[in-house]
């Protein structure tokens, strides 16, 4: 670490998001900065997948201003720096498609129009596959696979782009405890080597001790933002943010603590009602 | 038979199996995007939009195959946008062209003062009665689609396989969509000839239905279901022009039984290689249980004792009625 404040990677300031005219993220300001790893965390609809949406550009912003690697969002054409992991039930279409095929297509960012693989792409497939252990099943049809071995597969698909950015929407959900612990360390060699990583996530796992800053969402807004928090912690987070801005950085306690100050009390549209 | 070879020579016959080799290669290259995109039966859609082309070449005099093309394109590009900004889903949009297409055309024929027997050339095909610019025109758009599906093949997979993957990765997945709508309308024109517009998308679906019965992958889908289609084409083309010595035998329907045929004896073959695979996947290696031997074992498990051998670990497993043995020194274990 070298440089104090490393660059913004991720910026989105007064972000807002409209689904069918209806208001689903409201004024969210979030800065990802070079080698975050950030969790994203945040009950069942509280916008987590569609803010992860906004920033890859697939919801379009109704409002504020999004900036990706310092670059405007709309004129930012380098696709190749950026890697997602869909929140998806499988990896299965009409027509069979193999794994190693599915995982090819994470190279496409790096190909040119009606080139063939060139070896480095072959390479970074065959080291996708063996990072997320199916390189023995890479001649299958996905439909043959599990749902959590499908999970996998998207995984390696993100993996093989080699990206600098990664976006993963609840990459373990339905992964197994060992291949959780596989993932993790992967994302740890990642995140060593540089690389930013947006995780949604309920339950971290055994990525618990990467993560260095936890990000919660409630109702579409950002409730905190701050050092990483446990699971059980999450949903009462909202109450720790006011703390964290009154005290500055602050760790966080291991049982959220009952407090009656008067900030949460005066917002009481905040307030628990789930 | 030497009528029969005499009849092969006639520069009609050769000019008709010409057609049948392009439509037989091109309609499955597109089909097959289709297939992967669960919308196997837009080829029938189009294909009932172009009938309203034709009509309107055969009111204005225009060629009814360009008249075709253009009006199959809109059809398939308001398809394409139908579906894309959710106001019905897909299957809605292609009934409402279906209807409309059709309806259309026969009402236009009508204006047109044309007879059904016209309009029927395009419905049911007649590649017997092509002509030279009607052959050109069949080889230079099918080699068109071809060289796209095959070409554009890394790119098209993955905008069907995964939207919303593809946009992150960069692809212009509107584009890619449009593009596949209007090679779609372009194969359907192409084969309006050969099988036509009414049994055009069974040239599309049938050939990938069959090849992926016995495949994994898609590229291999692609291959088989185009080498499929060529053979259903020409082969129903000369199955007809035999038969035709013995009664009216129309290439269309031929072609398309053919193909049919083909699905049915891949059928039970696809379901016995499927069985087969996945009997003979090796076992995973697993830390695994208690020791468990059987009593008495009264068979001897060996390499032609006709028990599925299975690779697992540093041994075999023999597989029957539902237990896994491997040679345990004298005995053997349950695994
Ligand atoms: N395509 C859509 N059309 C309409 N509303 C949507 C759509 N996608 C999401 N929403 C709404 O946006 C809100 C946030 O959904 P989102 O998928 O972002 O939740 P999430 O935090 O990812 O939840 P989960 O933990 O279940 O994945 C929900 O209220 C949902 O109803
Ligand atoms: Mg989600």
């Amino acid at each position: 670490m070298t440089d104090p404040t490393p660059e913004p990677v991720v910026e989105l300031r007064n972000g807002a998001v409209a689904i069918a005219g209806r208001p689903i993220l409201r004024h969210i300001d979030l800065t990802v900065r070079s080698g975050e790893f950030v969790a994203l965390m945040g009950a069942n609809g509280s916008g987590k997948s569609t803010l992860v949406r906004a920033l890859t550009g697939l919801w379009p912003l109704a409002n504020g201003s999004l900036q990706l690697f310092g670059t405007p969002f709309g004129s930012f054409h380098d696709w190749r720096r950026v890697g997602f992991v869909p929140q998806r039930g499988g990896a299965a279409s009409g027509v069979p498609a193999s794994v190693w095929e599915v995982v090819a297509s994470g190279r496409l960012t790096h190909r040119r129009l009606l080139r063939p693989l060139a070896r480095a792409d072959r390479a970074a497939i065959a080291e996708a596959l063996d990072v997320v252990g199916l390189a023995h099943r890479s001649r299958e049809s996905v439909s043959a696979l599990s749902g959590g071995q499908q999970q996998r597969v998207l995984i390696a698909r993100a993996l093989a782009g080699d990206p600098e950015l990664f976006f993963l929407d609840e990459p373990t959900a339905g992964v197994d405890l060992p291949n959780q612990q596989v993932l993790a360390d992967t994302l740890a060699t990642l995140s060593s080597r540089g690389a930013t990583i947006v995780l949604v996530a309920h339950e971290l796992g055994p990525m618990a001790p990467l993560i260095d800053r936890a990000v919660v969402m409630r109702d579409g807004r950002v409730a905190y933002d701050g050092p990483p928090l446990a699971s059980e912690q999450v949903a009462t987070a909202h109450l720790h943010e006011h703390e964290l801005h009154e005290h500055g950085h602050h760790h966080h306690h291991a049982e959220p603590e009952r407090h009656d100050h008067a900030p949460h009390i005066a917002s009481p549209i905040e307030g628990d009602h789930r | 038979m030497s009528d029969y070879l005499d009849l092969l020579g006639l520069p009609f016959m050769q000019r008709a199996i010409l057609a049948a080799v392009f439509t037989g290669l091109a309609a499955p290259a597109i089909g097959t995007y289709l297939v992967q995109r669960r919308m196997a039966l837009m080829g029938d859609g189009i294909g009932h939009v172009a009938v309203t082309g034709v009509a309107i070449g055969l009111l204005t005099g225009a060629s009814p195959t360009w008249t075709a093309v253009l009006v199959a394109i809109a059809g398939a590009i308001a398809i394409e946008v139908i579906r894309e900004r959710g106001h019905a889903n897909g299957d809605v949009a292609l009934a409402l062209l279906f209807y409309g297409g059709l309806a259309g055309g026969v009402l236009i024929t009508g204006l047109a003062n044309e007879s059904g027997g016209r309009l029927n050339t395009y419905l049911f095909g007649s590649i017997t009665t092509i002509s030279v610019d009607d052959v050109l025109a069949v080889m230079v758009l099918a080699a068109v689609v071809v060289a796209i599906c095959v070409g554009l093949a890394p790119q098209l997979f993955a905008v069907a396989q995964d939207q919303e993957f593809a946009r992150v990765a960069g692809l212009n997945v509107r584009f890619y969509n449009l593009l596949v709508a209007v090679l779609a309308a372009v194969s359907v024109t192409v084969a309006m000839r050969t099988v036509g517009l009414l049994l055009v998308s069974a040239l599309m679906v049938v050939p990938v239905a069959t090849s992926q019965q016995l495949t994994r992958s898609f590229r291999t889908t692609l291959t088989a279901a185009m080498l499929l289609g060529t053979l259903a084409s020409v082969g129903g083309l000369l199955l007809s022009a035999y038969l035709s010595a013995h009664a009216r035998v129309a290439p269309g329907p031929t072609i398309v039984l053919l193909a049919l045929a083909g699905f049915a004896l891949a059928w039970p073959a696809g379901v016995l290689l499927r069985r087969r695979r996945r009997l003979r996947q090796p076992f995973p290696v697993v830390a695994s249980a208690a020791h468990q031997t059987i009593d008495v074992h009264p068979h001897e498990h060996g390499d032609d004792c006709g028990h599925v051998a299975v690779p697992h670990g540093d041994h075999v497993d023999y597989v029957h009625d539902g237990h896994r043995h491997a040679a345990h020194g004298r005995h053997y274990d349950e695994h």
